[in-house]
C-alpha cells in the first residue's frame, strides 16, 4: 500500500512542475503574440476617439506595461493561492467562468470519450480478430479515411447533412436562440449537443481501433495463443486475447483524454458552441491572458489526472503490478 | 503393432516475400518420417535448427499461415486433417510446448489448466495433477511471472497431461529442470506410455533420451537420417549413419568426441 502511495505522490509532484512548465510556456506564447489586446478587444475607431488618460487607464486594464516576468509572478502568487484571477473579456472570476464552460463541455467531452473509447474498441477487436479479411480492410481503410479527415472539416460536413439539408438538428449554439436559459428542457440540450458530440466522437475512434487492432494481432501471434489452441480450448478470444488487451486498452483510452479535449477546440467553434474550447480561442485571441492561462492549466490538469487514473488503474488490473506490490 | 502416430515424407516450407516481386522459398523440414506406438516413447533427436519443432507444429496445425505442409501425418489409422486434428486437440491429443512463454501472462495457472470450466471433477483432476508434477495447491492461484523456469515447465507438462490423451508430443520437456526432476519427469512419461499413450519425445540430448525412449529417431537439416530401436545405442554397434555415430560418439560415457559433429 505505502508503495502505491509514494507512487501517487511522486506522481502528484510531477504534475505541479508539469503544470508550472505549461502555464510559464502558455504565458511566454501568448506575450509573444502579435495581438494587440486593446486593438482587438475596443477597436481601432474606438481608440482613436479616446483621450490619452482613457487610453492609458485602458492599458493599465490589460497590463500592456507591466513587464511580463512581473505579470507572470502575480498571477502565479494567486494562482498558488488558488485564485487564478479575473477574466478580462469577461469581467468575472476566471474560476467562475471555466466552471461554467467546463460544465456546457463535460458531457460532450465524457459523451464522446466514451462513445469513441467503446466503439474504437469494439472495431479494433472485430478488426484485429478478422485479420486480412474483408472487415478487417473495410474498418482498416474506414479509419484511415477518418484519421486524415480534418475534425472541422467533419464538423462543417455534418452541419450540412443534418442542419442544412436535413433540417433535423440545430445549426448551433447549446440552446435554442431567443429561448429563456430557464425555459429551455433537457431534450433542447441534448439535440444541441448532438452533432458536436458526434464529430468529437468520430474523429477519436479511428487511433483508438486502429492501435487496438495491432494490439489483437499482436496478440493473436504470440505462443501462449498457439497454445491455447493447441489445447483445443474455445472461446480462445474472450478467454485470452481480450485479456491481454485490456492494459493496452486502457493506456490509449485514458491517453485519448488529450486529443479529445483538443479536438473539443476546434468542433466547439464550429458549432458555435459555448463550451471550454470556444473560451479558450476567445482568451488567445483576445488577449485575455488570465482566462487562457486558467483554462490550459485545467485541462493540462484534466489530462494529466486521466493518465495518473490509468497508471493507478494498472496497478489494479495488471497482476504483475498487484501482486509485485503486494510482495514488496 | 499400429502406430497410433505416423509420419511420412513430411516436407515444410515457407515463403517469404522480399522488395518487389523477389521471393525466396525456405525448406526447413524436407523429408521427416517417423513412428509412434501406443505404449511407447520415440525420441527424436536433432540439433538446433533441425526442424524439430516444426514437426511438432506441424501434427497439431498450428504452423503460421504461410507454411505449406506436404505428406502424411497419419492419427489412429486416418490421416490427421486439420478438422480431425481441431476436434483431438487437448483431448486425445496433447502437446507439451518448448517455451514458457507459451503460458497466457494474465491468467491464474489454476484458470489455465481448467481451460474455463470449473466442476468439482476438473478441480480435483487439476490439483491432482499439479501435485504429481509435485507442485501444491497453491500454485493454482499464481500467475506465471510468479512461476520459475521449472515450475512453468511442469505447469505445461500438467496440462498436456491432464486430460488423459492418448499421444503427447513433448517439444524439449526438460531444460530448467534439475537432473531429479527431469528424471522424474521422464519417467511420468514412461508410465503415461504404460498406461497406454504414445510419447513422442523431443529433445536435442541423446543420453536423456536414451533413459526412457524405446526407438530414436535421428534428424539433420529437415531429414530423418536414422530410425532406430533405442537399444542399439547401448553398444554403439550397427549405427550405420555418420551423424548418428557422431552423436553416439558425443555422448559422456563414449568419450564426449566432438569431432565431426
Ligand atoms: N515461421 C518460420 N518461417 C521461416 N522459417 C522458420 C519459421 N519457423 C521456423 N523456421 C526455420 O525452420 C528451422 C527449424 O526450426 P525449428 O524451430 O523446428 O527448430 P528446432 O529443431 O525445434 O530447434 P531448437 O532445438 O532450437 O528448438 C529453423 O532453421 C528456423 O529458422
Ligand atoms: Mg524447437
Amino acid at each position: 500500500m505505502s508503495h502505491r502511495l509514494q507512487f501517487t505522490v511522486k506522481k502528484l509532484i510531477r504534475m505541479a512542475l508539469l503544470l508550472l512548465g505549461v502555464s510559464l510556456t502558455a504565458f511566454l506564447l501568448m506575450d509573444a503574440s502579435p495581438l494587440d489586446p486593446l486593438q482587438t478587444n475596443v477597436g481601432q475607431a474606438a481608440l482613436g476617439a479616446m483621450s490619452p488618460e482613457q487610453v492609458a487607464r485602458l492599458e493599465a486594464y490589460w497590463g500592456v506595461n507591466t513587464p511580463a516576468a512581473e505579470r507572470y509572478l502575480s498571477w502565479l502568487g494567486g494562482a498558488l493561492r488558488g485564485d487564478l484571477g479575473v477574466s478580462l473579456l469577461y469581467r468575472r472570476p476566471v474560476l467562475e467562468v471555466i466552471g461554467q464552460r467546463l460544465s456546457a463541455s463535460l458531457g460532450l467531452l465524457i459523451f464522446a470519450w466514451a462513445l469513441s473509447g467503446a466503439l474504437g474498441l469494439a472495431l479494433g477487436i472485430l478488426a484485429g480478430a478478422s485479420r486480412g479479411r474483408w472487415t478487417d480492410r473495410l474498418i482498416r481503410g474506414g479509419c484511415l479515411l477518418l484519421s486524415s479527415t480534418p475534425a472541422f472539416w467533419l464538423a462543417l460536413l455534418l452541419l450540412i447533412v443534418f442542419s442544412v439539408w436535413l433540417r433535423v438538428l440545430p445549426i448551433g449554439l447549446a440552446v435554442p436562440i431567443g429561448a429563456a436559459a430557464d425555459s429551455v428542457t433537457l431534450l433542447e440540450r441534448l439535440r444541441h449537443a448532438l452533432l458536436p458530440a458526434v464529430t468529437l466522437s468520430i474523429t477519436g475512434v479511428s487511433g483508438i481501433a486502429l492501435h487496438t487492432r495491432e494490439k489483437v494481432v499482436d496478440v493473436l501471434d504470440s505462443d501462449y495463443i498457439l497454445f491455447a489452441r493447441a489445447r483445443g480450448e474455445e472461446r480462445i478470444l474472450r478467454r485470452h486475447v481480450l485479456r491481454n488487451v485490456a492494459l493496452p486498452a486502457l493506456t490509449l483510452q485514458f491517453a485519448s483524454i488529450g486529443e479529445i479535449i483538443g479536438g473539443s477546440v476546434l468542433v466547439e467553434q464550429v458549432f458555435s458552441y459555448p463550451g471550454l474550447g470556444q473560451a479558450a480561442v476567445s482568451a488567445g485571441l483576445g488577449g485575455d491572458m488570465p482566462l487562457l492561462l486558467g483554462i490550459t492549466v485545467t485541462t493540462a490538469a484534466i489530462v494529466f489526472g486521466g493518465n495518473l487514473a490509468a497508471d493507478l488503474l494498472y496497478g489494479v488490473v495488471d497482476p504483475r503490478i498487484r501482486r509485485g506490490a503486494a510482495r514488496g | 503393432m499400429e502406430p497410433i502416430l505416423s509420419v511420412d515424407h513430411l516436407s515444410v516450407s515457407f515463403t517469404r516475400y522480399g522488395r518487389g516481386l523477389s521471393r525466396t522459398e525456405l525448406n526447413p523440414i524436407r523429408d521427416l518420417s517417423l513412428r509412434v506406438e501406443p505404449g511407447q516413447v520415440a525420441a527424436v533427436v536433432g540439433e538446433s535448427g533441425s526442424g524439430k519443432s516444426l514437426l511438432a507444429h506441424a501434427i497439431f496445425h498450428i504452423l503460421p499461415r504461410n507454411a505449406r505442409v506436404a505428406g502424411d501425418i497419419r492419427y489412429d489409422g486416418a490421416p490427421l486433417t486439420r478438422e480431425r486434428a481441431e476436434s483431438l486437440r487437448g483431448r486425445e491429443i496433447s502437446l507439451i510446448p518448448q517455451g514458457v512463454t507459451w503460458l497466457d501472462p494474465m491468467m491464474k495457472v489454476g484458470d489455465q489448466l481448467r481451460r474455463g470450466r470449473r466442476d468439482p471433477d476438473t478441480r480435483t483432476r487439476c490439483r491432482q495433477v499439479l501435485e504429481r508434477y509435485g507442485l501444491g495447491p497453491e500454485t493454482e492461484g499464481l500467475y506465471p511471472f510468479q512461476l520459475s523456469g521449472g515450475m512453468a515447465r511442469r505447469v505445461l507438462i500438467a496440462s498436456a497431461v491432464m486430460e488423459g490423451p492418448r499421444l503427447i508430443v513433448a517439444d524439449e520437456p526438460t531444460p530448467g529442470l534439475d537432473a531429479r526432476t527431469a528424471v522424474r519427469v521422464l519417467g511420468h512419461f514412461r508410465e503415461l506410455a504404460e498406461e497406454g499413450a504414445g510419447v513422442l519425445l523431443i529433445t536435442h540430448d541423446l543420453e536423456l533420451a536414451l533413459t526412457v525412449a524405446g526407438t530414436v529417431s535421428v534428424f539433420l537439416d529437415g531429414q530423418t537420417v536414422d530410425h532406430l530401436p533405442a537399444a542399439r545405442f547401448q553398444s554403439g554397434q550397427g549405427l550405420t549413419h555418420p551423424y548418428t555415430r557422431a552423436l553416439w560418439r558425443a555422448m559422456p560415457k563414449n568419450g564426449m568426441e566432438v569431432s565431426g559433429l
